[in-house]
């Protein structure tokens, strides 16, 4: 038996050594080459890895670098001015007194009166396209221009408002006998409801139609009428998510900075009803931060940007927390 | 049937038409806007409108070609900085779902997408304003930043979309990462990722907020990036606040172009977008 292997061997040595010829030989180089080849293929996979680690990387930095930038920038304020700033209530930067507290309260006026008007509207919508049609042309119609209306610019909505809004609210300021100005808390309010309906009303509208219908079904079978089914069926299901949808909605109206600042009114004085003028921590950035020469004036006003990015944050952190949250259950 | 029923269905088919009218009346601002914005700006538009720039008040003739420029020159030089590294960033996160970069980074794309867009414009005002000065590159880097988001979620979610055996087949062929990524996976999900640039785009246009104190605007036609641009959404901004009624009506035909602009780009993402969801 061993013998007879070895013989094999040999022969197979012999065999092959007989077959190395010139073809032989340049397989050998050809192999050689693309090793060398599936180095350079392993060099560049390389580096395309990096390359996208590295930009993955970016954008923590990006994001830490921005709330870095922020606190850094606003510490000449922090220091000057101490935590009373929130709630100073004299903005007077010619005489070097700064506090926020008017700024703060027109934002918190505005937004959440913008919400509260806005958020009959945009569950309409979302039921209206989760529930009652969530097919067909019109429900397509109107899903695609309420999404339109999230995408028309804000500095437009602003010169509408501007043209049309302002003059409207004056009349009817007249009409119950207040100061008529048009400008203020109010005229804002309106302008941002219709901004901020797209958003609650799209997350709400995903979330009806996540509901599962054996629900619905075991409603219906129990001889519930539609609204019954959608009040204690849907809505209790969809709570979170809806709930979610308003704080995006929030942090939308938040941050909005063109329309509000048209036509608010910009002044820096404590709104006293939501009829007054006022002005938000956004508008006054915007109308003010590029004439701010002062050290301590530049830095409260960074300040004010530094809280809007806190909030701003915070609230889409829990929005998304709920999402994920109602989409993994 | 009994009352206590009648009134049950009565109540439901209540609350239905009082949905449906609440329902279609979220479109009556928008056609209003629309409506009210075309009828005063499609009248102002003519070639002098479009061809000559910035008269001083009570001369006839001025123009917003100087804005038109500067907005596109802003918008491509954001478009050229933030494509390439959100397409990018989009793929890392698509390959690397579980690690813990990706969470941080996921996180982190999450948080730019809530920031307000005044906000970047501070950002941008104090690293690019303040040690160089105004400038055109400030603005773009600005709305690059606010790009980013859009088109990172976009790439991520359609290439999450695109089936595991795509990309197992090539790896089986033997071909390195890096042309798996880039010769089958990105050009699978082109479409889906060409919406998130494009929606992008569309948004930023109209951006006015991030452009105040770093592209800052500017009277003459200019094309250097080193210097101050006028751009249209600021332009819309400057003269709408204006007493003047010269200026207000430039406002209405710049608006009126901004506007179309923008609808035409949504719309053309949505055509893509449907396109693209049949093929699959």
């Amino acid at each position: 038996m061993e013998t007879s292997v070895e013989n094999e061997l040999i022969t197979r040595n012999d065999i092959s050594l007989r077959v190395i010829t010139s073809e032989k030989i340049r397989d050998i180089v050809k192999g050689i080459k693309r090793v060398k080849r599936s180095h350079r293929q392993i060099r560049a996979e390389n580096v395309f890895r990096r390359t996208l680690v590295i930009i993955g990387l970016a954008m923590v930095v990006l994001v830490v670098g921005i709330m870095l930038t922020l606190i850094v920038q606003s510490i000449p304020s922090l220091k000057a001015l101490g935590i009373g700033y929130l709630w100073g209530q004299t903005w007077d930067p010619v005489r070097d007194v700064y506090g926020a507290l008017p700024f703060l309260a027109g934002t918190l006026l505005t937004s959440f009166l913008a919400l509260a008007l806005s958020i009959p509207f945009s569950f309409a919508v979302a039921i209206f396209l989760g529930e009652y049609y969530p097919k067909g042309w019109l429900a397509n119609l109107l899903k695609n221009t309420v999404e339109l209306i999230a995408a028309v610019p804000s500095v437009i909505y602003g010169f509408w408002g501007l043209a049309v809004l302002v003059p409207i609210v004056r009349s009817m300021e007249a009409s119950i006998g207040i100061p008529s100005i048009g400008y203020g808390i109010f005229t804002s309010s309106l302008i941002l409801a219709v901004m901020v309906i797209p958003y609650a009303a799209s997350l709400g509208r995903s979330m009806i139609q996540m509901v599962p219908s054996n629900l619905k079904e075991a409603a219906y079978s129990l001889g519930a009428t539609r609204w019954e089914v959608i009040r204690s069926v849907i809505l209790p299901y969809t709570r979170s998510g809806l709930f979610a949808g308003v704080l995006l909605s929030l942090g939308r109206a938040l941050g909005e900075t063109m329309a509000v600042t048209m036509v608010i009114g910009n002044t820096p004085l404590m709104p006293k009803n939501i009829f007054s003028t006022g002005n938000t921590m956004a508008s006054v950035i915007a109308n003010e931060l590029g004439e701010a020469d002062k050290m301590v004036y530049n830095s409260a006003l960074i300040e004010l940007g530094l809280v809007l990015f806190l909030v701003t944050v915070v609230i889409n952190m829990i929005g998304k927390k709920v999402i994920s949250r109602f989409t993994n259950e | 049937m009994s009352n206590h029923v009648k009134y049950r269905i009565g109540k439901s088919t209540g609350f239905q038409a009082l949905t449906i009218v609440l329902a279609t009346s979220c479109v009556i601002p928008l056609v209003a806007i629309l409506m009210y914005i075309i009828k005063a700006g499609i009248t102002k538009i003519n070639w002098n409108f479009l061809t000559n720039v910035e008269k001083p008040v009570g001369e006839i003739g001025g123009g917003i070609a100087h804005a038109l420029m500067g907005s596109i020159l802003v918008i491509f030089f954001a478009s050229l900085i933030a494509i390439p590294i959100g397409i990018l960033c989009g793929i890392f996160l698509s390959e690397n779902k579980k690690s813990r970069l990706a969470y941080w980074s996921r996180l982190s794309v999450d948080i730019l997408q809530g920031v307000p867009s005044i906000v970047i414009g501070i950002v941008a005002y104090i690293w690019l304003v303040k040690p160089f000065g105004y400038s055109a590159w400030s603005g773009s880097i600005a709305l690059s930043i606010m790009m980013l988001p859009i088109i990172i979620r976009s790439t991520e979610e359609t290439l999450k979309m695109l089936p595991d055996t795509l990309r197992e087949a090539a790896f089986a062929l033997g071909m390195p990462f890096h042309r798996v990524i880039l010769k089958v996976i990105v050009p699978c999900g082109i479409s889906g990722i060409l919406s998130g640039v494009m929606l992008s785009v569309a948004r930023i246009a109209g951006e006015t907020a991030p452009l105040l104190f770093t592209a800052f605007g500017y009277q003459f036609f200019s094309t250097n990036m080193n210097k101050p641009m006028e751009t249209l959404p600021h332009l819309i901004f400057k003269y709408a606040i204006t007493p003047y009624k010269d200026w207000q009506d430039l406002a209405w035909g710049a608006s009126c172009i901004l506007l179309i602009w923008v609808l035409l780009l949504n719309i053309l993402t949505k055509l893509i977008t449907r396109r693209w969801k049949v093929q699959l």
